[in-house]
């Protein structure tokens, strides 16, 4: 289904998530259009992984309604599986099968969700492997690699279910400092190829080289969304400022 | 190992001094090799018998574990009545019940063999359900989620990801269970199956030497358990393999 390019791809609409009686998401209202890059940042506990997580249906939102690629997120389980193969995430821990060598962890998805071939999967591995640059370790096990390795087979692990949308989750939260650079160079190319993300982080330098839109978030609620050349500058918002200062000179 | 040799040739000296008498199991002797042979036909049955078992027990274990794994009262209830009742039956009151009452219930007739099998799977069942139902919970949450972003299905993500992990951990759990099967196996001598215990308890009857004639059997108990052991462990050092 071709998309009409000003037609968002992702619409949040009047969002609310709880657990239990804590309101982890009130009214969250957000959108994203083909190709924009959103950076979602804020302090702990403030509901940026909630958020995305509901995009791709790994938590369930109780109010509002979340549209994706047209689709809304409590139709029917076969539209709901649809979309789940258009979002690729991308998680703080990598989340990688330990089980399996790299290459196994590329191509189970593609070969039993999207029905390829072995010798297609493997091929698609391969370009993506070489895409995040560690095409020599394809037959490792994760614990043979470095965190940043494991971040950027995860990231291929996605990139070959050849979704429209990409997730991050604090990607970069769980590696040693000299690792993040490689991960975020390989963000950095996917965003300039023109995929569509969203990405929870607080590495500002790659937020305003590649952030289209910048949110703040706390308490549940987007307090601050602009262009990073506002946001970075003049926030609104007192609390936006506060954090900004805290990450920023830290 | 080395403890178990010294304990056998411990046994045999004994034998040659006190008041042993060896010469109902002596293999030089005609008679003695006879006994003996009738003593160990007796293994094919407890190996069929536990493997048969363990087996049936593994994979009706598994079905009971997964409906515990959900969030769905309901599924869980059905894992938790199934686990108390079950694991509250005494086995050999489970061999009777099966071999006795069952044909009667479901009005089928039934082998000595097959009583056997179902008696002992469904009471290992149970175990093995709590085994599957701890392993799978062991694995991290991470790696459903992750499932879950490459569209992976229940049954796939159970498949590729979960238990082949779930799996390697309990294997020293279900390695115990095999051991414990075999060793439960001897309790169906009770409705005459021709195993291990059963052979030993007839020849009991015809030859009147209990002590050498148990003695046997413990020792052929005591290395099918140590064979087992050193394979589980085989097994177990293989799939680690790869990990180093
Ligand atoms: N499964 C859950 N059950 C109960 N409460 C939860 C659950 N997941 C998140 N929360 C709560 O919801 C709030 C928002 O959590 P969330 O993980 O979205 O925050 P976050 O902004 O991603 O924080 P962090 O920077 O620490 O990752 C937190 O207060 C958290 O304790
Ligand atoms: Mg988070």
């Amino acid at each position: 289904m071709p998309v009409d390019p000003q037609s968002p791809l992702i619409s949040i609409r009047d969002v609310s998530k709880f657990f239990d009686d804590f309101q982890a998401l009130k009214d969250v209202d957000l959108e994203v259009k083909p190709g924009e890059k959103v950076v979602v940042c804020g302090p702990s506990g403030s509901g940026k992984s909630t958020l995305i997580r509901c995009i791709n249906q790994l938590e369930k939102h109780e109010k509002g309604s979340i549209i994706v690629d047209g689709i809304e997120l409590t139709s029917s389980k076969a539209s709901l599986n649809a979309i789940r193969s258009k979002v690729g995430m991308v998680f703080q821990q990598f989340n990688l099968f330990p089980h399996l060598t790299v290459m196994d962890n590329l191509t189970l998805g593609p070969i039993r969700s999207k029905g390829l071939s072995k010798q297609q999967a493997d091929d698609m591995a391969m370009k993506y492997l070489e895409r995040v640059r560690i095409p020599e370790q394809a037959n490792k096990y994760p614990r043979q690699l470095s965190g940043g390795q494991q971040q950027r087979v995860a990231i291929a692990r996605s990139l070959c279910m050849e979704p429209e949308i990409m997730l991050f989750d604090e990607p970069t939260s769980a590696l040693d400092p000299e690792m993040i650079n490689e991960v975020l160079e390989v963000m950095t190319e996917l965003a300039e190829s023109g995929m569509t993300m969203i990405c929870v982080t607080h590495e500002m330098g790659f937020a305003r080289k590649v952030a289209d839109k910048m949110v703040f978030m706390d308490h549940g609620e987007i307090v601050e969304m602009s262009e990073p050349g506002k946001f970075f500058t003049e926030p609104d918002s007192q609390r936006c400022q506060d954090f900004l200062q805290q990450i920023l000179h830290h | 190992m080395k403890l178990f040799l010294l304990m056998m040739t411990a046994l045999l000296l004994g034998g040659c001094s006190g008041d042993w008498g060896w010469y109902v199991v002596n293999p030089a002797t005609k008679s003695g090799m006879n006994n003996l042979s009738f003593l160990l036909s007796g293994l094919y049955y407890t190996i069929l018998l536990s493997v048969t078992a363990i087996i049936i027990s593994v994979v009706v274990g598994l079905l009971v574990a997964l409906p515990g794994l959900s969030k769905n009262p309901f599924l869980r209830g059905i894992n938790r009545v199934y686990v108390e009742i079950v694991r509250a039956v005494p086995i050999l009151v489970m061999i009777l019940w099966v071999y006795y009452g069952l044909p009667q219930v479901a009005d089928i007739s039934i082998t000595v063999f097959w009583a056997g099998v179902i008696a002992l799977a469904l009471s290992d069942s149970a175990f093995e359900a709590e085994i599957f139902r701890a392993g799978i919970q062991s694995i991290d949450k991470g790696q459903y989620e992750a499932s879950h972003s490459i569209s992976l299905s229940y049954t796939d993500t159970m498949r590729f990801v979960i238990l082949p992990q779930a799996i390697k951990r309990i294997l020293p759990a279900l390695g115990n269970q095999l051991v414990y099967m075999l060793k439960m196996s001897s309790l169906v001598s009770v409705i005459g199956m021709q195993e291990l215990t059963r052979k030993a308890n007839e020849l009991v009857v015809t030859e009147y030497r209990p002590l050498e004639i148990y003695t046997i059997l413990v020792l052929e108990y005591l290395v099918l358990i140590l064979i087992v052991s050193a394979g589980v462990r085989w097994l177990e050092r293989r799939m680690n393999a790869d990990e180093k």
